[in-house]
């Protein structure tokens, strides 16, 4: 592939006291693209996506997004260098609105007589114009989220990615627990996101719906990387072996 | 959902006024109403800090003793400044910058061990409490403190208009700027979003450590105030204020609608639930109940109001 490496994973392993959970791990994700990370439980997907993450830092190797190294630094300073990650429970707050949601913690803040306030106006601007360019249809940005639907609550989260410039965005079975259509939705959101120059990590372990938006799939057992294919040369038998073992 | 409690709890509140226009004659008179009035704004300020912590998903047992600490500081303050300068203005500004400054600092302090040491709120608050009561009376020896400026209660007890007491005007003031401060700021927007969702709060890199201590420091500003309240009105510092203040703020802020489980709440429900307090323990004065039945009621009524809003809870959640 020859367009821009968006993250590099090179050489990675993470122990555990004794416990080698991964083993020299090395992908990269291109601009635009979305890759499948797939493994059974306990093959090490959750363990390499913490240290993309910076939430843990491999015992050995590195991360890199665009060229500049990310692995020895923290959640937040990754987030901000353009790589966030949704995870399932998706750390929304409910009793908030969507827009509270977007921009908490980056508030657009106004200055009256000295004193600091929320930019409630340019905030709500802001949240419909992301809405509408990703043609996400929500009840309103002033909706609570606790009133949303799961597929709904999956585009906030996604929504808010994307107004924050992410470069990467990781996914953490994002298509669990919803329904047909809008399971389909989300779907189509992530396929959007490739039209913004995203780039994706997916990890499902509903193998129709990878096989669906995925470029390209990156196979992990027991801790080390076993196989990377295009999605478009594999097909759903074949992984099923990889993964449990059994390919030959 | 919030406007439709916030309609209950007021209404809840005129039938409470009614009750007792009937059952308490006297009650609903210039006199009464007045005393409704002058007795409120220690219960309104102490209702609002509690709101403040609750709806960021703590909770604040420490806001009485804080009050009755603060109280007979300024006391003391007021009374040297006093005896020293013979001024008024300079007794009265130096009791309310210690008093509030005090307040502030306290407050920060459970902030502080709440969020570097991780012990829980309602141990932080209830240590803090013992300790405010102990040192008031270390400092009082358990007298109240005498020989503060006469004019104090003058103008501690003046009644704007004829029915806006001086007191109870600084309390609307500081609670309006509460108000402000929770619906408008960047503040208030994280006091909601850590007692929603305390993680998201945190991977949002809301500086949650931060905000734990100005929230609880908020709430020793307030009783500070508080405390500087029930000195003007009395000119006098007793120990024994804000004893048991603590009952009537939490149960005002949950009568107000503001969820223990936090997230949920509001200032013009705080007030309403402050209002019904006032309204109990006045209206039981007038009703010439012996004084001891006041806080039986308070408790009680606690206790029915949360369950009152788990049956709201369960059902939002069906809906």
């Amino acid at each position: 592939m020859d367009r821009e490496v968006i993250l590099r994973v090179e050489n990675v392993s993470k122990n555990f006291g004794g416990v080698q959970a991964v083993q020299r791990v090395s992908f990269d994700v291109h601009k635009g693209e979305v890759v499948g990370l797939l493994g059974d439980n306990g093959a090490g997907k959750s363990t390499v996506i913490k240290m993309i993450a910076g939430v843990l830092r491999p015992t050995q190797g590195s991360i890199s997004l665009m060229g500049e190294r990310v692995d020895s630094t923290s959640p937040r300073e990754v987030r901000e260098r353009g790589i966030e990650t949704i995870y399932q429970d998706l750390a929304l707050a409910d009793n908030l609105g969507i827009t509270a949601n977007i921009f908490l913690g980056r508030e657009y803040r106004k200055k009256i007589l000295g004193m600091t306030f929320l930019d409630e106006r340019r905030m709500r601007e802001q949240t419909e114009q992301i809405l509408a360019r990703l043609k996400i249809t929500l009840p309103s940005p002033r909706a609570q989220v606790r009133d949303l639907s799961g597929g709904q609550r999956q585009s906030v989260a996604i929504g808010r990615a994307v107004f924050w410039r992410a470069k990467l965005v990781i996914l953490d079975e994002p298509t669990a627990a919803l329904g047909v259509k809008e399971r389909a939705n989300v779907l189509e959101l992530i396929k959007s996101l490739k039209t913004q120059d995203v780039a994706v990590i997916l990890i499902s372990h509903n193998l129709t719906d990878v096989f669906e938006v995925t470029d390209r799939l990156v196979v992990m057992r027991r801790g080390e990387i076993i196989r990377e294919l295009n999605t478009r040369e594999s097909t759903e038998h074949q992984i099923v072996h990889l993964m449990i073992g059994s390919e030959n | 959902m919030r406007k439709f409690s916030n309609t209950w709890i007021f209404a809840t509140l005129a039938v409470f006024v009614v009750f007792f226009s009937v059952a308490a004659p006297g009650f609903f008179s210039s006199i009464g109403l007045r005393s409704v009035a002058l007795f409120a704004s220690e219960p309104l300020l102490l209702a609002v800090a509690e709101t403040f912590v609750i709806i960021s998903g703590g909770i604040d047992l420490s806001v009485g003793a804080v009050l009755g600490f603060t109280g007979v500081v300024g006391a003391l303050v007021m009374r040297s400044v006093w005896t020293s300068s013979q001024s008024l203005g300079l007794s009265i500004a130096a009791a309310t910058l210690v008093a509030v400054g005090i307040g502030t600092a306290l407050g920060a302090v459970s902030g502080i061990i709440i969020a570097k040491l991780r012990v829980p709120p309602f141990v932080v608050t209830l240590g803090m409490l013992g300790i405010c009561r102990g040192m008031t009376f270390v400092l009082t020896s358990g007298q109240a403190i005498i020989g503060l400026p006469e004019t104090l209660g003058v103008i501690g007890n003046f009644t704007l208009l004829g029915f806006l007491p001086v007191t109870t005007l600084v309390a609307i003031l500081i609670i309006g700027a509460a108000s402000i401060c929770l619906s408008r700021t960047p503040m208030g927007r994280y006091v909601y979003a850590m007692g929603g969702n305390r993680q998201a709060a945190v991977r949002a890199g809301v500086p949650v450590a931060r905000y734990t201590i100005s929230i609880y420091a908020t709430s020793g500003f307030l009783a500070g105030w508080a405390g500087l309240m029930i000195l003007a009105r009395f000119a006098t510092g007793s120990p024994l204020s804000g004893q048991n203040s603590e009952l009537n703020a939490i149960a005002a802020a949950v009568i107000g609608g503001t969820s223990l489980s936090g997230g949920i709440g509001s200032i013009g429900g705080a007030i309403a639930g402050a209002l019904i307090i006032v309204v109990l323990l006045v209206g039981l004065v007038i009703m010439n109940v012996q004084p001891y039945w006041q806080m039986a009621a308070v408790g009680g009524i606690l206790i029915l109001a949360v369950f009152f809003d788990n049956l709201r809870f369960g059902r939002s959640l069906g809906e």
